[in-house]
């Protein structure tokens, strides 16, 4: 899902850079109002969890590949925002060190991947889990769930992305400048391979690692500090 | 041992485990992920490639681009491996010591 540079035009990147901004801000103002000096660590570990977590790429035998996020689990551990903010830092580092998302393209990448999936996983994870008690079978479903839906519909917003490209943006006799594929392709495509196989992938490690927390007895964001 | 260290000890066995995500799509035989082939892959799909996708994807040099050092495509899956494990290290240390420092700057005050 980290769009390359050159697959969207610069007005796009601008667009969607802008969008970012405001969203960046307000998330600094949501941090300091709601994490703690203890959870910073476990921020820390949260942005190296979804770094490390991105170089697993699962394979389609004998087509495309891709990879968890690790959003969905610093968005419920920690908060949307928080998340927001340690999947932003994970993907301008990919950006700048690895070349893996482009640097014009990071303003929609972290739309899609630190602020999308994070806030969908979240209130997904929020609205099944309830007020289920913090070592409940529920809330490792609720995770899963909301890892799952997080990452969809992350999915299908690069796929719009993507596919408004060759429909905004062409030569004069219709040759694509920047990404070719519109949206009849582009969208099936991303959604698709994340329905069948790298949403499970989401839903399964964000599921494992919660189950892990559970049986350590801290949920840090749930069940109060680390 | 505390639980943070429980959870750096879990990141380092994601690191050491990494080359997985390398060995088991060559295995597969699969390819890039959809909309992050090169160029010369989409000159294949589509036959031509697009102009402002063209320019716009020569801006950025990454220092480790794929998580390799330059020059190293055509090395085998043992020295990609290796050159995967310390591109997790090196991503790891800047992101979670970045983030680290952002934290403190905004939970600054606290307590």
């Amino acid at each position: 899902m980290h769009i390359p540079d050159g697959y969207l035009s610069p007005a796009s990147c601008g667009v969607m850079g802008a969008v970012m901004i405001p969203i960046w801000t307000f998330a600094s103002k949501a941090v300091r109002k709601t994490l703690s000096v203890r959870q910073v660590p476990f921020l820390a570990i949260g942005a190296a969890f979804s770094f490390v977590i991105m170089m697993f790429n699962v394979p389609i035998p004998g087509g495309s590949t891709g990879h968890a996020v690790g959003g969905a689990l610093v968005a419920i551990l920690l908060g949307p925002w928080a998340a927001c903010i340690a999947v932003t830092v994970a993907l301008v580092i990919q950006a700048l060190l690895f070349g893996d998302g482009g640097i014009t393209s990071i303003g929609a990448n972290c739309f899609n991947m630190a602020f999308v999936l994070p806030f969908v996983s979240y209130y997904v994870y929020k609205l099944i889990s309830s007020d289920s008690p913090a070592g409940s079978k529920r809330r490792i479903f609720a995770a899963g769930t909301g890892a799952y839906a997080g990452i969809c519909v992350a999915a299908l917003f690069a796929g719009i992305e993507f596919g408004l490209q060759p429909l905004l943006f062409h030569t004069a006799d219709g040759q694509a400048l920047y990404c070719p594929y519109g949206l009849n392709i582009a969208v099936p495509a991303m959604v698709g391979e994340h329905l069948l196989i790298f949403g499970w992938v989401e839903a399964f490690v964000t599921a494992l690692v919660l189950k892990f927390l559970q049986k350590q007895g801290s949920l840090f964001g749930e069940g109060g500090q680390p | 041992m505390t639980l943070t260290g429980k959870l750096w000890a879990g990141i380092g066995a994601l690191i050491a485990l990494s080359p997985l995500g390398l060995i088991l799509p060559d295995h597969f035989k699969a390819g890039s992920a959809w909309g992050e082939w090169g160029t010369d892959e989409i000159q294949k799909m589509s036959g031509y490639v697009p102009q402002g996708l063209q320019k716009v994807s020569e801006l950025w040099k990454a220092p480790m681009p794929d998580y390799a050092f330059q020059g190293w495509e055509s090395r085998g899956l043992v020295h990609l491996s290796l050159a995967y494990v310390i591109s997790a290290v090196a991503g790891i240390a800047v992101i979670s010591g970045l983030t680290y420092i952002i934290g403190k700057k905004l939970t600054r005050g606290d307590e």
